[in-house]
C-alpha cells in the first residue's frame, strides 16, 4: 500500500470504533473480492479502514450503525425517534405485500426503519445525525422516513445543532404511493425553516442516492458532499437508457461526474469524512452559541423575518 | 374527425362503427332496419352508461392522457383575460414543456404555471411531451418569485408524465432544480392554487404541483411512480401496469381518502374531452373560490397553513 493510504488508513483507526456485535457484520476470517479490482481482501483489514478496498480505494457499502460510529465522538450517538415505523396505510399488495416486506426489512437490517436519526457530537460539535440503511426497502423513502428527517431538522432547530444527512436511498417508497411523493414536499419544507435559523446543514450523498431523496433534503444542504464512485441521480439508469437508447457514459452520475458538473462540493473519501465534516463544521456552526434557551430567545428570521 | 378510442372503449367503438355503417345505407334499407337500430341505439347506451359509470384506476389513466383532453394552453386561453406569456429561465434556455404566463382570471391578476403538452406530434415534440428538464423547473422557479415579489397568487397546471429522464436532463441535475422547486413552493409568499389536470408524474409533477389547495379533475392522476415504471419493477414487464395502478392511490379519490386533494372537480361522462366547455367552467369556479378564500388571509398565516399541511401529511406508527 502507498504510505498515503497507509496515514490514511491510519487516521480511519483513530476515529472507528468497531463493535464485535454490530449487526450485519461477518464474523473474523472471513475473505471478501473486491467488486473493483478483484483483489481478494481480508474482512479483517477492512473493518479496519472502513470497508475500503486497499488495492483500488474501491468503497463497499456500509450499513447505517457502521457508519454512525464512524462518524460520531465516540460514545455520543444518542437516537430519537427509534419508535416512528412504517405502517401500510394503502394496504399495498402487488406481487409482494408491503407488510410482509416491511417484516423482512426489519429482521435483515435489526433496524426499525429505513433511516437512523439521533444526537451526537462530530469533532465536538452537537449535531443531529440521519443516516439511511439501504438494507431496508432500498432505504426508500416512505411517511416515517420523511417524519424521522422532519423530526430531526426540527430538533436541530430547538436545540441548535447543525444537521448532518449521510443518504443512500433507491427514491420514494412506492409502497406508500402519493404519501412517500409527499414527503419530498415536507422534507424540503424543513430544510428550508431549518436554512432560516442560521444553522449549517451538510449532506453526505452514498452510494446509491436517487430519485424523490436525491430530488427533495439531500440536495438542499449548504455543502454537499459525497462519496468516491457514488451513483447519484434522479430518474432510474434503465429508464434512461430506454429513453436515449444508447448505452450511458461508465462515469455517468458518478459523485466525481457531479463534481465536474458543479452539483457537488467535494468527492471525500470514507477515510476523511469524520475530519472534514468536523472541520466544515468549525467554519459554519458558531462554537461560541452553545447554549439552546439563549438560541432559542433569539430573532430567527423564521416566518415574520422580513428585509 | 375520429375521436382518439382508448383501449377499454373499444367494445362501445365497435358498436357505434356499426350503428354508423347501417346509418350509412340508403333510406329505404334503413326503414327495414328500423328496429335493428334502435336495438343498436338501446345497447350502446346501455354500454355506455356501464362503461363510464365507474372508471378503474387503470381506465383514468388512460383518460388523462387523451390526445383530446384539455391541455393547460387551452385552459390559459380559455380561463385567463389579457395573457401574457413570459419565456425563459434566465440561465440556460426555453423549455417549451412548462408554460409561465401572467394571466387574469374573473379580474383577479394570477401567475400560471403549468406542464404544457402539445396538441400533435409536432407540437408535442417542441415541448417533450410536457416532460420538462431543469431549465422549465428553473422557469417556473422563476415564475414563483417573481409573483411572490408582486403579489400575484399562483395557479399551477399539473399535466406530466415526469420530469424527463435524459442524459442531459441529469447532467444539468434534474433532482437538484426539483429539491429547490420543493422548498420555494413550500416557503412562498403568496397563495399557491394546484390543479390536477391529467397526469401527475413523481417528482416532476410536485416541482410546481402542491400549494395551499389542491384541486384535482376527476379523471387526473397523481402518483408517486407512473403505473408501468411501478409495473416494471415489481412485475418487472411494464404491460402490467393495469395491474400496478389501483395499488398506488393516485386516482383523485383516493386523494381525498389521503387528505392530499381538497376538492374534485367532476367531468362529464367520458371524460373532459366530451364536453370541454363544462369543465373549464367548473375549473375556473373551483380556482376562483380557491382564490377568493386565500387571497383575503394574512399572508403569513397562508404559508404557516403550507407548511402545517405538509409536516401533517404521513401516516405512521409511534411505537408505545
Amino acid at each position: 500500500m502507498p504510505i498515503s493510504d497507509w496515514f490514511k488508513a491510519r487516521e480511519v483507526r483513530k476515529y472507528t470504533s468497531t463493535s464485535a456485535d454490530m449487526p450485519g457484520e461477518l464474523p473474523d476470517g472471513v475473505w471478501v473480492k473486491c467488486p473493483s479490482c478483484k483483489h481478494t481482501l481480508y474482512q479483517g483489514d477492512l473493518d479496519r479502514v472502513g470497508d475500503v478496498c486497499l488495492h483500488c480505494g474501491h468503497h463497499f457499502d456500509i450499513d447505517a450503525p457502521r457508519r454512525i460510529a464512524m462518524l460520531a465522538d465516540e460514545g455520543t450517538f444518542e437516537e430519537t425517534e427509534a419508535g416512528l415505523t412504517s405502517v401500510d396505510p394503502l394496504r399495498f399488495k402487488a406481487a409482494k405485500p408491503y407488510t410482509g416486506s416491511l417484516e423482512k426489512a426489519r429482521a435483515l437490517s435489526g433496524l426499525p426503519e429505513a433511516i437512523v436519526t439521533g444526537r451526537a457530537l462530530v469533532g465536538g460539535h452537537p449535531v443531529m445525525l440521519g443516516v439511511m440503511d439501504f438494507r431496508f426497502i432500498a432505504a426508500s423513502m416512505g411517511s416515517a422516513v420523511g417524519e424521522k428527517i422532519a423530526r430531526a431538522f426540527r430538533l436541530a432547530g430547538q436545540e441548535q445543532r447543525a444537521v448532518i444527512m449521510v443518504t443512500r436511498s433507491g427514491g420514494a417508497r412506492m409502497q406508500e404511493g402519493m404519501l412517500s411523493l409527499m414527503q419530498m414536499a415536507k422534507t424540503a419544507a424543513e430544510t428550508e425553516r431549518f436554512a432560516r435559523q442560521g444553522l449549517p446543514y451538510i449532506s453526505v450523498l452514498a452510494n446509491p442516492t436517487m430519485g424523490g431523496v436525491t430530488a427533495s433534503f439531500a440536495v438542499l444542504a449548504d455543502v454537499i458532499y459525497a462519496e468516491p464512485g457514488a451513483l447519484i441521480g434522479f430518474a432510474g439508469q434503465r429508464i434512461i437508457e430506454q429513453t436515449i437508447r444508447q448505452s450511458l457514459p461508465k462515469n455517468f452520475r458518478t459523485a466525481e461526474y457531479f463534481e465536474e458538473y458543479g452539483m457537488i462540493d467535494a468527492v471525500v473519501p470514507r477515510g476523511e469524512l469524520r475530519s472534514t465534516i468536523a472541520l466544515t463544521l468549525d467554519y459554519l456552526a458558531d462554537p461560541g452559541v452553545p447554549d439552546a434557551s439563549e438560541g432559542a430567545a433569539c430573532p430567527t428570521g423564521l416566518d415574520g423575518g422580513e428585509l | 374527425m375520429a375521436r382518439f378510442v382508448m383501449e377499454f372503449e373499444r367494445p362501445l367503438a365497435e358498436l357505434e362503427e356499426k350503428l354508423a355503417e347501417l346509418k350509412r345505407l340508403d333510406i329505404a334499407a334503413t326503414i327495414q332496419l328500423a328496429d335493428e337500430i334502435a336495438g343498436l341505439e338501446r345497447e350502446i347506451d346501455k354500454l355506455r352508461d356501464t362503461l363510464y359509470a365507474a372508471l378503474s384506476p387503470w381506465e383514468k389513466v388512460q383518460v388523462s392522457r387523451h390526445p383530446e383532453r384539455p391541455k393547460t394552453q387551452d385552459y390559459v386561453e380559455m380561463l385567463f383575460d389579457d395573457v401574457i406569456e413570459l419565456h425563459g429561465d434566465r440561465t440556460f434556455g426555453d423549455d417549451e414543456a412548462i408554460m409561465i404566463a401572467l394571466a387574469t382570471l374573473d379580474e383577479r391578476r394570477c401567475m400560471v404555471i403549468g406542464h404544457r403538452k402539445g396538441k400533435n406530434t409536432k407540437e408535442n415534440i417542441k415541448r417533450n411531451f410536457g416532460s420538462p428538464h431543469p431549465e422549465g423547473f428553473r422557469k417556473a422557479r422563476r415564475a414563483m418569485k417573481m409573483a411572490e415579489k408582486f403579489n400575484l397568487p399562483v395557479v399551477s397546471l399539473i399535466d406530466t408524465q415526469g420530469a424527463f429522464p435524459g442524459l442531459e436532463a441529469e447532467q444539468r441535475g434534474q433532482a437538484w432544480v426539483i429539491a429547490e422547486n420543493l422548498a420555494t413552493l413550500a416557503s412562498l409568499r403568496t397563495p399557491v392554487v394546484a390543479v390536477g389536470i391529467g397526469e401527475g408524474g413523481s417528482g416532476g409533477a410536485l416541482a410546481i404541483g402542491f400549494g395551499d389547495r389542491l384541486i384535482m379533475l376527476e379523471n387526473a392522476y397523481y402518483s408517486v411512480i407512473t403505473p408501468e415504471a411501478c409495473a416494471s419493477i415489481i412485475f418487472k414487464d411494464a404491460t402490467r401496469a393495469p395491474e400496478a395502478a389501483p395499488c398506488l392511490a393516485m386516482t383523485a379519490d383516493d386523494l381525498m381518502r389521503l387528505g392530499i386533494a381538497d376538492e374534485i372537480v367532476r367531468e362529464p361522462l367520458g371524460g373532459a374531452h366530451r364536453d370541454p366547455a363544462i369543465v373549464y367552467a367548473s375549473v375556473a369556479r373551483a380556482i376562483t373560490s380557491a382564490l377568493d378564500e386565500l387571497c383575503g388571509k394574512d399572508i403569513d398565516d397562508v404559508v404557516a397553513k403550507r407548511y402545517d399541511r405538509l409536516a401533517m401529511t404521513g401516516v405512521f406508527s409511534e411505537g408505545e
